[in-house]
């Protein structure tokens, strides 16, 4: 085993009296792509939230390629090669397509400081956010102002937006929650070639089964705030108290369907 | 096509304004003097609440520091008035350097507090601090003398004091137009539209707000610096809140969403001042219901709405 | 010993007043989740309308003492149906500006009304004059009056907040927005219910600071200020933080007019500066970082 990218360690939350995570302990190895599924209130966005600097957590460390980060505020976490999607669309809806990926490349190259240049001439920043676009297949409306193209487009451009600052570690939310099917399919086919291009490492939550069976390496289970189990698709699987706890009978049907 | 129409507007306007002495009496002078200063003052607010959108109630602190700044040079050190301007563009950008620092750390509504709560404790140092300010009385009975640069202008005159404040407000203009349209000014308002997004492209939002309050201060400066000779004294009205109430409602009747927005909203707001205040006392009543009413139904200001029309058409 | 006597019956006379202001500012954001610039105005409306019924009706002080808050109160009614209505679901700024809108509008009626010259109603006989307390210099009875009220009215929020079923829901607005939502609290009659009960908190302040302090169109200024001060102190939308930051303002004043007189006027300012500094949310807040 090389050594993990991402180590968390007993990593906990107190809301008042209540723990929405607690003690969640795991280690993430550079370029796989770990699911976290859990029903609602599992404590998965939270869980995020203290990985990517929203929340500080009550308890516990978070530690990046060993470096401890817990309790840096996002930006700082941002900037050592970790980015985050949201569940609910989180862009620029004032701009255009390609505009709201400048914003990420003109942080990343430091253009964010320049006072005196014009955005619009911008030309470095524009090919490169274009590309991406179009490697995500949005490329087409780039000149479209964000707050009106359709939702799994929103989706798309938030990936584009989370792409943009050049991660590591990406930790995406809910990726193809209220997409079409067909949506669906571009999302995870995109996660998949992004994955198999050995860049990054993925933490991705998600309720669709289907996706996580197809995306996923290994599998953490959380279950109120606690984790489970971690293991590979198929020990998930099989693991009776998952099957008891969060697929259910219902589910697995499906997924027999599915696979 | 219609970047043109509105470039040629703007070029017979620019025209105009530098015309404006040889053919229009004093009176209007005055006005348009008037005009363009806060016109300046307004687009300094805008940077900071129509661009990064952060609401400041308190922004006359930094108009009313830079004309401190300048009536007290010019009193006690006779300096050359481009260098008085100088130190009230140094003035506004370090009082809102201070307050900014205590006030961007948190969310719109405890910034509106603190930028009005602020503001007032300038305005109470500078009623109260006799020694210094001369209290309500103000600082009064300066003279400009040189211009400096070696230029020879009779600064007393108001069609070349006029002047000198074109030049101003229209090189500040451009500089506050180009910050705007830099990769900084996109960072603002993207902030303004989304900051917990910013923040997760790797971006600071706070010294982002802070450096853009700071310049909304200098500006602001630099325009009561330009006000101190025109009015001929600094008195704590113009650091008390309901000046900077002016700057809120010039922006919101011309239209936060487009750079002169201010300045046509500051040429409405004298004109109508101008009127209102010589048939009723009330002018600040008028003011509260044009504000309530814009804000409730016509939130893009009257620019905003003329220009968010005119460029939909086909 | 006499004189930190008198200092601290002055703080607290202050505090108190401020605390009753500053409550209503803060139900009204814990529910409205707007602060109201229009707060202080109102403030000082509670006292014209005072000085109105008393000098010019010729009402007696203790129906005044009813009536006033309640007028106000309607006032504040009609503002809610004709102005506010309006902007209940958009951003937080537009209700900023239109409260703000509110402020010049009161401030400059209240000018026109009654003129810019300064007004003064007398205390009713029985509050006039003055007693020795803590075996000292003589202590005006009438503040004595404003600090019985303003502890009435402190056991009266409590008892309201954490006795009955109302207050309770009004808390928990504070506290928690979307739970208020869940509960099903931002009807509109709620909604236009605790803008009134907020506004008639800042009026019986005005009504109450009338005999004692000056009438001008000045004073909605000052209280907002300082009622701004006090919830950045103790922490915006938290009861208990209205209270300590209402009586860290009252010593300020008390002891601050006495022993440092120069900078006194400073020192609510520094104290805000420092509580920013080092618990940018308020001494018993949380939350509300940008």
């Amino acid at each position: 085993m090389s050594e993990p990218i991402l180590s968390i360690q007993d990593l906990t939350k107190h809301f008042g009296g209540n723990a929405a995570v607690s003690g969640i302990t795991l280690d993430v190895q550079p370029r796989e792509t770990l699911a976290i599924i859990g029903p609602n209130g599992a404590g998965k966005t939270t869980f995020y939230n203290m990985v990517s600097g929203r929340m500080t957590p009550t308890r516990g460390k978070v530690l990046l390629d060993g470096r401890d980060i817990t309790g840096l505020p996002p930006h700082r976490i941002s900037r050592l090669g970790v980015s985050r999607s949201f569940q609910i669309n989180n862009i620029f809806t004032e701009m255009t397509v390609r505009e709201n990926v400048e914003v990420a490349l003109a942080a990343l190259h430091h253009h964010s400081r320049r006072w005196f240049n014009l955005a619009s001439r911008d030309t470095v920043l524009q090919e490169e956010a274009q590309a991406l676009l179009d490697r995500l297949s949005i490329g087409g409306l780039a000149e479209r102002r964000a707050g009106v193209i359709s939702y799994g487009d929103k989706r798309l451009l938030e990936i584009a937006v989370v792409l943009a600052t050049r991660p590591r570690l990406v930790l995406l939310d809910e990726p193809t929650a209220g997409m079409t099917p067909d949506e669906t399919r571009r999302v995870t086919g995109l996660v998949k070639s992004l994955a198999d291009s050995g860049d990054y490492t993925f933490l991705i939550t998600e309720h669709d089964m289907e996706v996580v069976f197809s995306l996923a390496d290994r599998i953490l289970v959380m279950h109120r705030g606690e984790a489970l189990v971690v293991g590979t698709p198929e020990e998930v699987r099989r693991h009776p108290e998952v099957r008891r706890a969060y697929l259910g009978e219902e589910d697995e049907e499906q997924q027999e369907a599915g696979a | 096509m219609k970047q043109t129409i509105l470039l040629g507007a703007l070029l017979v306007a620019l025209i105009g304004l530098v015309a404006l002495p040889w053919f229009a009496p004093y009176f209007y002078i005055f006005i348009v003097t008037e005009i363009l200063i806060m016109g300046l003052f307004a687009a300094s607010f805008n940077l900071v609440f129509g661009y990064t959108g952060m609401l400041s109630f308190g922004h006359a602190a930094f108009f009313g520091v830079g004309c401190y700044a300048t009536a007290m040079t010019l009193l006690h050190l006779k300096w050359p008035f481009l260098y008085c301007l100088v130190l009230s563009v140094g003035a506004g950008a370090l009082l809102a350097l201070v307050i900014g620092f205590f006030s961007v750390r948190l969310n719109e509504v405890y910034f509106a507090m603190l930028t009005l709560a602020f503001g007032m404790m300038v305005f109470s140092v500078a009623h109260h601090w006799r020694s210094v300010t001369n209290g309500s009385d103000g600082i009064a009975g300066f003279t400009l003398g040189d211009f400096g640069l070696g230029l020879d202008l009779t600064l007393g005159n108001p069609a070349v004091y006029y002047h000198v404040v074109l030049v101003f407000v229209v090189v500040a203009a451009a500089v506050l137009y180009l910050i705007g349209r830099s990769s900084f000014g996109m960072i603002l308002q993207a902030i303004r539209q989304n900051p917990e997004r910013v923040a997760f492209c790797g971006l600071n939002v706070r010294s982002y707000r802070l450096a853009a309050f700071t310049l909304g201060g200098a500006f602001a400066g630099l325009a009561g610096g330009l006000m101190a000779p025109f009015l001929r004294v600094a008195s704590p009205e113009m650091l008390h809140w309901s000046t900077s109430a002016e700057p809120v409602l010039m922006s919101i009747l011309g239209g936060t969403g487009y750079f002169l927005g201010p300045f046509v909203g500051s040429a409405m707001f004298i004109l109508l001042e101008t009127w209102i205040t010589s048939i009723t006392q009330a002018w600040m009543l008028f003011l509260g219901i044009v504000l309530a009413l814009m804000v409730m139904f016509f939130r893009r200001g009257l620019l905003g709405t003329f220009l968010d029309w005119w460029l939909e058409r086909k | 010993m006499s004189g930190f006597g008198a200092a601290l019956l002055n703080s607290l006379d202050i505090g108190l007043l401020l605390f009753v202001i500053a409550v209503g500012l803060n139900i009204v954001f814990g529910v409205l989740n707007v602060i109201n610039f229009a707060h202080g105005a109102l403030y000082m409306l509670g006292a014209y309308l005072a000085y109105t019924l008393i000098n010019l009706v010729g009402l007696s002080f203790w129906p005044t003492l009813l009536l006033a808050p309640l007028g106000v109160a309607a006032v504040a009614v009609l503002i809610d149906r004709l102005v506010l209505r309006f902007i209940y679901q958009r951003d937080v700024a537009d209700s900023l500006l239109l409260t703000f809108a509110l402020l010049l509008i009161i401030n400059e009626s209240v000018r026109s009304i009654w003129g810019s010259g300064i007004h003064v109603v007398e205390p009713p006989p029985i509050l006039q004059g003055t007693v020795r307390v803590f075996g000292g210099p003589s202590y005006p009875i009438y503040s004595l009056f404003v600090i019985l009220v303003g502890l009435l009215l402190l056991a009266g929020l409590w008892y309201l907040f954490n006795r009955t079923r109302v207050g309770r829901i009004m808390r928990a607005a504070a506290l928690d927005r979307d739970m208020a939502e869940a509960l099903g609290i931002n009807t509109k009659r709620v909604v236009t219910g605790v803008f009134a009960f907020g506004a008639w908190l800042a009026a019986v302040g005005g009504a109450v600071a009338a005999p004692m302090r000056a009438i001008d169109p000045g004073m909605g200024d000052k209280i907002i200020i300082e009622s701004f001060i006090v919830v950045v102190i103790g922490g915006l939308g938290s009861f208990p933080g209205a209270l300590i930051g209402a009586l860290a303002l009252g010593l300020m004043h008390g002891f601050g007019g006495r022993y440092m007189p120069e900078i006194n006027m400073l020192l609510p300012f520094v104290g805000m500066a420092l509580v920013l500094l080092f618990k940018p949310t308020g001494i018993m807040g949380k939350g509300a970082t940008a």
